[in-house]
């Protein structure tokens, strides 16, 4: 999957020691029952310690055995204690690890100098009026103000760049050492705090309030205080107060039961029975689950806005993805020239070269790559110069790219200026030579409006092309064709498994190009993924997320331009990328700092893990109960009926023993879990049945066994000690 | 012992033979498609006509509902009048007294609610009016009522949003015409020509061979029975139900009495099936209920057949297994296939003394009302049946890895609150109730009460205490059969199981439709291959796991404080 590590943070350990250290003063904190009290399960069970401290304070002072010897009522007190702290500390060590992750990433941009411009107040009239810059601490940064950085300098802040252009090393949040281009105006304009500039000026306009980042909504969901739960977890908490009440119920009735049978039960063996059938497992680890969601996300660097959002991505019908990036390695590369009939190759070449030496598009630099390291029979490039040439760009009225070159510089130079050759580019005596490349119909337009014919292997071969997933670019030179460049998509190694593993999820995948419908059927099938979207336009992606949201499904899409925006709105999941403009980001509910399109994928299995982990620790804390009733029923009752012996199948030595070992196992078993909780049930795509089958198997029929076993070591051993 | 065995299995194999079609035959009358009982379609409309009911106007769970409970609340009053009035009334050739209104309450309540607690007995507590007018009227509107609130449920099942789940009016009177009213007449007709009587006269004289003159009752009983038993009421004509020789006279009325039971409740299974047209789901309910079936009466069987071990120990040989409480005319393998069928669907009729059964037994016979669920009672089974599977579909859906959502509609926080609360209901119900009673036998058995409470029970220790579980076990499944040892007619029992059995009925009813209406209007999503299949064995299994554990956490103390520990004594 995606980048485990990157520079400088390592995937550390599930307890580092200073962590643990937090999390056990945590623990302790959090037995504050106006905290706890979110928690009814953990709330019932301190409810319930602090019964047995006052029993066993009243044992103590009174010295009256009939609620068992001032040993035995101690232990169960420390065992309860013991109990609400290891589920405080699943909750802590999981809120701390989250925030240590989010403070790593916090620190590379904490403090830096921030060079602000200030206007110069209302200057003296006949004064013109200046723009100060004054130097002041990252944090004090407000959002609208506007900083200046230059080459060297680290960004203080998240922002937008409102003039320039620069490139930026971005390696301290995504670990991808290749620098990046962001400019003002369009969708790479946003730059992220911690990044270093590398080269030219930028000016950035802040567009957050300190302590209002991304990051830092992140750490405040992680810490709790804004942490919401998500409607499966509520659905979750509704039903195991449930089961609590359904066990207050029987534990209560039990008193009068136990009346009748002429049985005292004492305060100590009832409270233990109902902390043992409450479900304390999945109580005490349930929102250490949820924080550990989030913070695997983050792992994966990702920022999630919610924890709904990590929630909804598992629930996942259709994946919106941009073809280039996602499913295509970058751009389209230019793989092949194809000469029109009666054109040398050299002159193709020759052509295409020029019409794309200016071109900075990846296309136009593609085709330039390969006319110099082809072999195409003698050596065209070095001997091209554009000196003097217009650059005719890109439009959508044109369709159309290209030079417009003045006859007198059609004297090719060598690399050192020198003139080398006096070949003319063309024959024909016009003022300008004008060579254009472009898609197949635009060009075909241009040529026959000058009157001359489009010729038909040209046509052939170009549809041959589009119909192998290529982009045919045909070239013209004053209206004359020359011949077809092909364009490539290289397809992602890998990427057809992922998809595979998609689709036995339950999720469609759908590739959005703004290739014509041929070429993306090609790539879409060469993929694997499910239905294609071409020529698409922004507005396309909105219509098909509605579509699909009439039809019930839910989508997540990536994005990252202003256009995306208010289809990352739309979509149930939205991540854009931190590259992306500030509109794009604000509309997600996930920033992916990696800008990595695939994102996507990891991001549902998150999503998934994180139901499946609350899902099998339920019933695993459920199950467990079997055992613990077969535990402590016989142990209440067993002096007055003895025949119950019967029922006590695992043979415990004393009732005392059989009481304190089901309170023991069910106090450890948390701690024990907690790795799981952190590191979450392993998502398997093996069908919903079939992942049903194995996760009853594990940890339901696990759940009845595993505490039988672990109840009677723990006799096993009480027995030695006593 | 080989043709009593065949005898179960007949009437078990006729009893699915027939529920198939009769599901198909339903299924047709709730969908409102054209079926063979169309000519009915006149007497239909005058009843709406009459009712000011507009047959063609859904509505949504919250006015079902409100239908439902306000024409049940006007025949609880109904009853209760008639029944304290019933001595002064005509159709009373017997002479027999008014009820008490504690007893009256009790036995509107019980009639209402398709339970049939009876605390009274049948040849002297109720006049032939009221066993007519009243009692045999309740059980075929009780009957009636609970098909029509389970077809309520059935389309929260449909590929299809919508915001109303059916009227319950059109439901509630097509079942009586098109499938109670038939179905009984048939049934009263065949038990009739075996000897069940069907007569307006009172009491009968015989001279017995010992030369003792004998009142025999007698009355208008044959209808009474059928529906008693088609409607799973499960209220006998006579106080000793259908162990008593004119109510269940042979083995051919035990088998038709038997089949009629189960009948329903299996229909209404393929019903959902074939309504929805989810036939492998329904093959998949069937299967869990059936499997949970023979769970409890494998077990039964064994310890019937194996024999009283206290009577074995004074060496005395016992061939045809524990006899004590049953009839010789059905011996031990038709009394125990009837008593698991009578429990676990709530008709709770007889044809032995549950209290007789062997401890093993009591257990199987407990745990079938407390889950209730296992084809239950008309209606009540599929409605109880429905908490279980949304708490299932939430938990395995978690397991999946999705939010969980059932036939496409996804399942969330209120849906889980409702159908917990009613999970929750019936241990409060039993238990509370139990230890109420436990509690003020032990600390006020002398308490100056009509019939003090140390002389409720009329066995000691766990036998006696299985008997106060059973009375309130039975009163919240609407279940109405008792270990008869237990002192019940009075303020008490007769108030404490009024109340449950209004809660055992109506909120297990309400909770379900609420859930249905409010997942019938949820957004419908589309399945797909991450989505769970809930047609599967593996899903079978689930909501088996689920139902076994919630009632084993619930009840297990319980059982083991009476039957179990009376077993282990026993043995």
């Amino acid at each position: 999957m995606a980048k485990q590590s990157s520079p400088g943070r390592t995937r550390p350990g599930l307890f580092q020691r200073d962590l643990v250290g937090t999390a056990i003063r945590e623990s302790f904190i959090k037995l504050n029952p106006a905290i706890l009290i979110k928690n009814p399960v953990m709330f019932t069970v301190e409810v319930g310690t602090l019964i047995m401290l006052l029993v066993t304070i009243y044992i103590a002072l009174s010295g009256d055995t009939s609620q068992g010897s001032l040993g035995y009522n101690i232990a169960i007190t420390g065992i309860l204690f013991a109990t609400v702290l290891f589920a405080n500390f699943a909750e802590a060590i999981a809120e701390a690890r989250g925030k240590a992750q989010a403070e790593s990433l916090r620190k590379t941009r904490e403090e830096t100098p921030a060079r602000v411009i200030r206007l110069g107040g209302t200057p003296p009239v006949g004064q013109m009026k200046l723009d100060e810059i004054e130097i002041i601490p990252s944090s004090q940064l407000k959002k609208g103000d506007v900083f200046v950085c230059e080459n060297g300098d680290i960004i203080p802040s998240d922002g937008e760049i409102i003039e320039g252009l620069a490139t930026i090393d971005e390696s301290a949040i995504t670990g991808e050492s290749a620098p990046v281009i962001r400019e003002a105006g369009g969708d790479r304009s946003s730059v992220t705090g911690g990044t270093k500039v590398l080269s030219d000026r930028i000016k950035v306009l802040v567009t957050t309030q300190p302590g209002e980042s991304f990051l830092d909504k992140m750490i405040a969901l992680v810490e709790g205080a804004s942490r919401q739960k998500t409607p499966n977890e509520i659905a979750l908490t509704i039903l195991l107060a449930g089961f609590t009440l359904i066990f207050v119920i029987v534990c209560v009735a039990l008193k009068p039961f136990a009346e009748y049978a002429n049985t005292p039960i004492t305060i100590a063996a009832l409270i233990s029975l109902f902390v043992c059938l409450i479900p304390t497992t999945i109580g005490g680890l349930l929102s250490a689950i949820g924080i550990a969601g989030m913070d695997r996300a983050l792992r994966a660097n990702v920022i999630a806005k919610s924890g709904r959002a990590v929630e909804t991505a598992g629930d996942v019908d259709t994946l919106l993805l941009d073809k280039t990036g996602t499913i295509t390695i970058g751009n389209r590369k230019a793989t092949n020239f194809y000469p029109a009939p009666g054109v040398s190759q050299v002159d193709m070449v020759r052509a295409s070269t020029l019409s794309s030496l200016a071109d900075e598009t990846p296309e136009g630099k593609s085709i330039v790559e390969l006319a110099r390291n082809g072999n195409w029979g003698a050596d065209v490039t070095r001997s091209l110069s554009i000196e003097g040439a217009t650059l005719i760009k890109f439009t959508a009225e044109t369709r159309s790219s290209g030079i417009d070159m003045p006859t007198r510089s059609n004297v090719a130079r060598g690399t050192d200026g020198r003139v080398k050759d006096e070949a003319v580019i063309s024959d024909q005596t016009t003022d300008v030579i004008r060579i254009r490349k472009g898609a197949v119909d635009s060009i075909r337009a241009m040529v026959e409006r000058a009157g001359n014919t489009f010729p038909a292997e040209t046509d052939r071969k170009a549809k041959e092309i589009a119909a192998n997933g290529g982009t045919p670019l045909v070239v013209a030179e004053n209206e004359v064709v020359k011949g077809v460049v092909e364009l490539q998509d290289i397809i992602k190694p890998g990427i057809q498994e992922r998809f595979q593993r998609l689709r036995r999820m339950g999720v469609k995948t759908v590739m959005v190009t703004g290739d014509n419908p041929l070429t993306a059927k090609f790539i879409a099938e060469k993929a694997g993924v499910d239905d294609f979207i071409a020529e698409a336009k922004p507005e396309d992606k909105m219509n098909y997320i509605r579509h699909e949201q009439t039809g019930g499904k839910l989508v997540a899409m990536m994005g990252d331009g202003t256009n995306d925006a208010p289809a990352l709105a739309q979509a149930d999941v939205g991540v854009a990328m931190n590259s992306g403009t500030q509109a794009a980001k604000e509309a997600g509910n996930m920033v992916d700092l990696d800008n990595d399109p695939t994102k996507l994928i990891e991001v549902v299995e998150i999503g998934k893990q994180l139901l499946i982990t609350r899902g099998t620790l339920t019933t695993f804390s459920i199950a467990n109960d079997v055992a613990k009733y077969f535990a402590i029923v016989p142990a209440l009752f067993i002096s007055s009926i003895p025949a119950l012996q019967a029922l006590n199948i695992m043979r415990l030595n004393s009732p005392e023993s059989a009481i304190l070992s089901a309170v023991i196992f069910n106090a450890i078993i948390i701690p024990m879990l907690i790795p799981l909780a952190l590191r979450g049930v392993e998502y398997k795509p093996i069908g919903a049945s079939a992942l049903l089958r194995r996760n009853l198997l594990i940890y339901g029929v696990g759940g009845i066994v595993a505490p039988f076993i672990g109840i009677k070591i723990i006799d096993l051993v009480i027995g030695l000690i006593f | 012992m080989f043709t009593e065995w065949m005898g179960v299995i007949v009437m078990y194999g006729l009893t699915v033979l027939l529920a198939i079609p009769l599901g198909k035959f339903l299924a047709k009358v709730f969908k409102g498609e054209p079926n063979a009982f169309d000519f009915m379609a006149p007497l239909e409309r005058l009843i709406y006509r009459l009712g000011g009911v507009d047959p063609n106007r859904d509505m949504n769970w919250k006015g079902n509902l409100v239908a439902l409970l306000t024409i049940n609340a006007l025949w609880l009053v109904y009853a209760f009048v008639l029944l304290v009035t019933q001595g002064s009334l005509p159709l009373n050739p017997d002479g027999n007294p008014s009820q008490t209104p504690d007893l009256a309450f009790n036995t509107a309540i019980s009639f209402l609610v398709n339970c049939n607690l009876q605390h009274y007995s049948g040849e002297t507590g109720v006049t032939y009016l009221t066993q007519l007018g009243v009692l045999m009227f309740l059980q075929f509107v009780s009957a009636a009522t609970g098909i029509a609130a389970a077809v309520l449920l059935f389309r929260s099942f449909i590929p299809k949003s919508t915001e109303t789940v059916g009227n319950f009016y059109v439901l509630f009177t097509k079942s009586i015409t098109r499938l109670l009213l038939p179905g009984s007449l048939v049934v009263a007709l065949v038990l009739a020509f075996n000897g069940i009587p069907a007569s307006f006269d009172g009491k009968d004289t015989i001279t017995t061979m010992q030369g003792d003159t004998v009142g025999v009752s007698r009355g208008p009983a044959a209808g009474f029975i059928a529906i008693k038993h088609l409607g799973t009421n499960g209220g006998g004509y006579f106080g000793a139900n259908s162990a008593h020789p004119l109510e269940n006279p042979n083995y051919l009325t035990n088998m038709v009495e038997m089949v009629t039971q189960v009948l329903i409740p299996i229909a209404m299974i393929f019903a959902l099936g074939f309504f929805v047209n989810r036939r492998r789901f329904a093959w998949v309910i069937y299967g869990v209920m059936t499997v949970g079936m023979l769970v409890l009466l494998v077990p039964t069987l064994i310890s019937e057949l194996g024999g009283n071990p206290a009577i074995a120990q004074m060496g005395i040989s016992q061939p045809t297994g524990a006899m004590e409480g049953k009839e010789v005319r059905f011996g031990p393998v038709a009394s125990a296939y009837w008593s698991i069928v009578t429990t676990i669907i709530s008709t709770g009729s007889v044809n032995a003394m549950h209290d007789s059964s062997m401890a093993l037994s009591g257990a199987m016979e407990l745990l079938g009302m407390m889950v209730n669920a296992f084809y239950g009672g008309v209606g009540a089974g599929l409605l109880n049946f429905y908490y279980f599977l949304i708490i299932s579909v939430f938990v395995a859906g978690l397991m999946v890895g999705r939010t969980p959502e059932l036939f496409g509609r996804k399942v969330e926080a209120r849906e889980i609150k409702i159908a917990s609360i009613v999970a929750l209901l019936s241990t409060l119900l039993v238990k509370g109730g139990t230890a109420l009673a436990a509690w003020l036998f032990i600390n006020y058995g002398d308490a100056t009460w009509a019939v003090k409470p140390s002389a409720w029970l009329n066995n000691p220790a766990f036998h006696g205490f299985s008997e106060m579980l059973y009375e309130f076990t039975s009163a919240n499944a609407n279940n109405g059969s008792g270990f008869e040892g237990l002192g019940d007619n009075n303020f008490f029992w007769n108030f404490s199981t009024g109340i449950v059995l209004m809660l055992g009925r109506y909120i297990p009813i309400i909770g379900p439709v609420a859930i249905a209406g409010l997942l019938a209007r949820k957004k419908y999503v589309p399945e797909s291959s991450g989505t769970l299949p809930v047609d599967t064995p593996t899903f079978g299994l689930m909501i088996f796991a689920v139902i076994f554990i919630i009632t084993a956490l619930s009840f297990f103390p319980a059982l083991t404080l009476g039957p179990l520990a009376e077993y282990f004594t026993l043995k």
